[in-house]
């Protein structure tokens, strides 16, 4: 039954992106991506990826579009229009995809005890999370203390976005268009 | 949008609950799903809808620009002080178990004021590439 | 039976496939950032979907259960959503500079518009 229903899931969201690659008004895209992104939020709960799916939902579902639907309102809605018909990134894709499917036929099945992200370090966390930090959820221990590091340089990446956005857009006294005109 | 009366009613009785959900995600995180990040993003978000109803320069006056800059410096910063902590206490960079007397309790500690500073820089963040966004359309008029 | 247990690799080779497609086939920046965002949604899924095990929960420590998905690929995807939108962010400043220099998003317009403007410094060389 839960394999049924991400397997649904999973469809739903593959027709959602097939739809994105042909629908041209821009506005749609935006809300379409954002109906894909709530969809994975929904596949990453059926996955018991509780943390996952919440800031997905928050991040991906909500800022994204949030961003997206700004960056529209400043570019006025432009389409995009029909290029030259495009065979040759259809070819490369179509390659592409027939390589990694043969590729992924010798990656585990789906849920299997005895794959190998299930016998190196994990069992150790679960075991050991609760008895060292005496916090239960594992993630926040391991996304806290065990992996603190990746968690500081991953705060200093979001910072260097936000520096980097006042940098860009920032508004000097003088009118920008006149500078830029000349 | 100010001038839309079940609107800004709405908005004025779903405030303070959205601020309130944000920190609870952000305390209850230890104990279930959540943590800084997505309390951060929560926080920003209140303040987004804020300023959909009543207008940027609105929101500007209640959460001006300079707390919002600081914001985004100040987690990086507590995040910091955190791993600084650990090396002036006697042990490694980040190194939880030396921030109080039971190890256990250091780790406690630790990683209530690691997700503290993660929730600070990303609301600050986030907030701020709003107003860029925001601001870069209105003065376009 | 071989197709459904690994259904899951084909779904997500499709999404990045289909944001991979996005990227390279369609002139307008926006859909190619959104194509990007697709691209990098996809591999959070191949990171998660090995860790489920079925009849299992979240990686919630408590005495009624004793199977939990694996934390790991959780604590890496946070990081990963994360800075795929500040990623976003970035590449969306960008785009609204590109449109006040150049008054357009698409990809063509804006060589062509640097081709025109004189091989002096602006093209590529």
């Amino acid at each position: 039954m839960e394999t049924l229903i991400i397997n649904v899931l999973l469809v739903m969201m593959a027709v959602t992106v097939a739809v994105l690659a042909r629908v041209r008004n821009l506005f749609s895209v935006i809300v379409l991506a954002s109906v894909y992104s709530f969809l994975m939020a929904t596949v990453l709960v059926a996955l018991d990826a509780v943390d996952v799916a919440m800031t997905e939902a928050a991040v991906g579902a909500g800022i994204s579009t949030v961003l997206l639907l700004g960056a529209l309102s400043l570019c006025k809605g432009e389409e995009a229009k029909p290029l030259h018909r495009p065979w040759l990134p259809l070819a490369l894709a179509v390659t592409c995809a027939g390589l990694l499917t043969y590729g992924a036929m010798g990656l585990p099945p789906f849920s299997d005890p005895q794959a190998p992200i299930h016998t190196h370090v994990a069992p150790t966390y679960l075991k050991e999370a609760v008895v060292k930090t005496s916090v239960p959820n594992v993630v926040t221990a391991v996304l806290a203390s065990y992996r603190s590091f990746d968690t500081l340089g991953e705060t200093i990446v979001v910072f260097t976005a936000g520096a980097g956005v006042v940098a860009l857009l920032r508004r000097r006294r003088r009118p920008q268009r006149q500078e830029e005109r000349s | 949008m100010k001038h839309d009366l079940v609107l800004r009613v709405v908005a004025k009785l779903f405030l303070p609950f959205i601020l309130l959900f944000a920190l609870y995600v952000q305390f209850h995180g230890d104990f279930g799903p959540g943590g800084g990040f997505q309390a951060g993003v929560m926080a920003a978000a209140a303040v987004m809808f804020y300023a959909l109803i009543y207008g940027l320069p609105e929101a500007r006056r209640v959460v001006p620009e300079r707390i919002v800059e600081a914001m985004m410096a100040l987690g990086v910063l507590l995040y910091l002080a955190v791993g600084i902590a650990g090396l002036v206490l006697g042990g490694n960079f980040l190194d939880y178990f030396v921030l109080a007397q039971d190890s256990v309790q250091g780790q406690h500690r630790g990683i209530l004021w690691v997700e503290a500073g993660v929730a600070i820089t990303v609301s600050g963040v986030m907030l701020k590439i709003f107003y860029m966004f925001t601001d870069r359309g209105q003065a376009d008029e | 039976m071989n197709v459904l247990s690994h259904f899951g690799y084909v779904v997500v080779i499709f999404l990045m496939i289909a944001g991979l497609f996005i990227v390279i086939a369609r002139g307008n920046l926006i859909k190619k950032l959104i194509g990007l965002g697709i691209f990098q949604t996809s591999v959070y899924l191949l990171y998660v979907k090995p860790g489920k095990l079925l009849g299992g929960t979240a990686p919630i420590v408590s005495e009624a259960f004793s199977v939990y998905s694996n934390p790991l690929p959780h604590v890496l995807i946070l990081t990963a959503i994360v800075v795929g939108v500040a990623t976003l962010a970035l590449g969306l400043a960008l785009v609204v500079r590109i449109r006040e220099s150049y008054g357009s998003i698409e990809e063509d317009d804006i060589l062509e518009q640097d081709h025109a403007a004189g091989d002096t410094s602006l093209s590529h060389s």
